[in-house]
């Protein structure tokens, strides 16, 4: 008979030969003479693997020494994912933080030489990407219903081929397509933020098709069925029964679509150019998003440079607690509305 | 060549006339509300001839000629994977929406063939309502939501006073009123799992089909949910007629009337109506040797 009981490592087994691995990465270190952060990470994450491996294959023996040393492994590799967000987010903060007042969210730059705000950069970035989502989200959604509920044979999988490719192109291009678009209804040189919304609607509707295809394709057939099987018809079916079930995962599809092109800049910059004046007419003159706006505070901060850098850092933060936001509600609307499928 | 049911053979004349007269004493179902006439009438007949049914290259189903009897249940037993299912499901035209589905032969209800060109499969389906093997209420609506889904999905604006009427006729049908009707506006998947399968057929009935069919109704529910069921079936076909696929041999024999057994003489072959005929003969003195090794136990 064997025994199913064996002596197993404290609780603090972890953190302790984490802690000790770090001081010995220092020492050592310090001892050799080129002490950095990096380095110290590195050499502390290969230190508690060995010490952490043989300690445990020492008492536990070597069934629970590789579950331990693999579970060290997945939480390093997640805390190096994590350090660059971390870090990046800490920075944005930082630097923008001292940019962010009143007067930043509520006064333009017109005229204003090394001073105003950006309320005109989050009037464009409110409609550029309002509109973009106008256009987006309808067809994107229907081309989805059409690839879940109605293609089938060549010419869907053809679709769905050609909406991932749409998925991988250069927003520029998005851009120069929609700017070679109004050009040659318009002439060259028009500049209009309905075409930023066309070129971020690019950018937008396969990432829109993509994340409603897999929530509607993981809507159950057992579902559909039972509304046949009430005679109930087809586009019925989808309108009452499907997206109904589905709506939690279509509108977290559709923030997060948003969320991915609200940062956008380079289609932006060809396509509604660079303003200082509110603008809330996407249908004439030039607009601008927070995103461009940054980029042209620091491409050309004027006579008053640090000022400039300043917004911009402010006109960064400002979007990335945008997206946060937008994530934030996406994922209250999903908890809200989600309905359990089996 | 199969025997068409036990019952006598009736003419269109003689149809008619049973119509007229209902047959049946009217029972306790669906009590109460004017609409509730329809109990005890007579339902609809489904007679196949030849029925060949494929997915794709696949020959699932061969040479099926039966017919199903108005206001008797008629259970449909085999051995897994022998087309019981899958014959049900061209009853209600509910098989050609699998794709590369196809279905040879003749069906009809009440002489009408539901494959003819220009029958609608959404019209067919009203008349011959379904119930499945999982219950499947729809998650995003309530008890009455799901229970007026019919109305609501084919029909349109209906008034809230009849609404009401229906629901409550077709929960009491489903034997689920007492049970639920302190809670219509809960979701409908709060249920349990027999009463959410009486719920579903609570579905079904509030369309008012003709026929109902049954998709091993049984097979999710423990064995007090079972009999509640059968109980309901067995009051039900004073309305409907009632095919219902069972893998429960006990089943078959306490809640239809008539038996059919498919089997399939081999994997990759298709299904076929071995025997059809009265429960008790079925079960008692099937003509066939495959059926007498089914019913008993020993499997073909």
């Amino acid at each position: 008979m064997t025994a199913i009981e064996g002596r197993v490592l404290p609780d603090w087994a972890p953190y302790g030969a984490a802690a000790a691995s770090a001081a010995l990465a220092a020492l050592l270190l310090l001892a050799a003479g080129s002490f950095n952060v990096a380095l110290l990470l590195v050499a502390t994450a290969a230190i508690a693997c060995v010490l952490t491996y043989s300690w445990s294959r020492a008492i536990e023996g070597p069934r629970r020494a590789k579950d331990r040393l693999v579970t060290l492994l997945i939480v390093s590799a997640f805390a190096l994912a994590l350090i660059p967000l971390l870090s990046l987010v800490f920075e944005v903060a930082k630097r923008g933080i001292p940019g962010l007042s009143l007067e930043f969210i509520t006064s333009d730059a017109r005229g204003k030489i090394g001073g105003g705000g950006a309320a005109h950069a989050l009037v464009g970035t409110l409609v550029i990407t309002g509109v973009a989502t106008l256009i987006s989200v309808p067809i994107g959604l229907m081309a989805a219903i059409y690839l879940t509920e109605y293609g089938e044979g060549r010419l869907r999988r053809a679709l769905t081929f050609f909406v991932d490719v749409m998925t991988g192109i250069p927003s520029i291009v998005a851009g120069l397509f929609a700017y070679a678009l109004f050009a040659l209804i318009f002439g060259p040189g028009i500049r209009l933020g309905v075409m930023g919304s066309v070129a971020l609607s690019v950018l937008m509707i396969p990432i829109v098709i993509r994340t409603s295809e897999e929530v509607l394709k993981i809507v159950p057939n057992h579902l559909r069925e039972a509304a046949y099987a009430l005679g109930t018809p087809k586009w019925k079916t989808i309108a009452r029964v499907v997206l109904p079930t589905a709506f939690a995962g279509l509108v977290t599809g559709v923030m997060i679509a948003i969320a991915r092109i609200v940062g956008e800049t380079a289609p932006l910059l060809v396509t509604t150019g660079v303003v200082d004046s509110i603008n809330s007419n996407p249908f004439e003159g030039r607009m601008q998003n927070l995103a461009v706006y940054a980029y042209s505070e620091y491409r050309t901060p004027g006579v008053f440079k640090d000022a400039a850098y300043e917004r911009a850092w402010a006109a960064a933060l400002l979007l990335i607690v945008i997206v946060m936001v937008l994530n934030l509600v996406a994922r209250l609307i999903y908890r809200r509305y989600r309905t359990e499928i089996r | 060549m199969p025997a068409t049911g036990a019952a006598e053979p009736e003419t269109e004349m003689a149809r008619a006339e049973t119509q007229s007269q209902s047959q049946l004493p009217p029972t306790a179902v669906g009590d109460g509300g004017p609409r509730a006439v329809a109990a005890g009438r007579r339902a609809k007949t489904i007679e196949t001839r030849d029925v060949n049914l494929f997915y794709g290259d696949f020959h699932a189903v061969a040479d099926v000629t039966m017919t199903v009897e108005p206001n008797k249940v008629t259970a449909l037993i085999g051995s897994s994977g022998c087309g019981k299912t899958t014959f049900l499901r061209s009853l209600n035209r509910m098989h050609e929406l699998t794709a590369g589905a196809r279905v040879e032969g003749e069906i009809t209800l009440d002489g009408q063939d539901v494959y003819a060109r220009g029958v609608d499969p959404v019209a067919v389906r009203r008349l011959v309502g379904m119930v499945f093997q999982q219950p499947n209420p729809f998650p995003t609506m309530s008890i009455y939501d799901n229970v007026a889904a019919g109305l609501d999905l084919n029909v349109g604006r209906v008034k809230k006073a009849e609404k009401d009427e229906v629901v409550e006729r077709s929960l009491r049908g489903a034997h689920l009123w007492e049970e639920v009707k302190d809670r219509l506006d809960r979701p409908g998947s709060g249920l349990s799992g027999g009463q959410q399968q009486r719920l579903c057929i609570a579905r079904a009935i509030a369309v008012e089909p003709e026929v109902l069919l049954m998709d091993e109704p049984c097979s999710a529910l423990d064995p007090v949910a079972t009999l509640a069921i059968e109980d309901l079936i067995g009051e039900l076909k004073s309305k409907y007629t009632i095919a219902i696929v069972t893998h429960n041999m006990q089943q078959a024999s306490r809640a239809s009337d008539i038996t059919a057994f498919f089997n399939l003489e081999e994997t990759g072959k298709p299904g076929r109506l071995i025997e059809i005929g009265p429960t008790e003969k079925i079960f008692t003195s099937p003509s066939q040797q495959a059926t007498e090794d089914y019913v008993s136990g020993r499997f073909g």
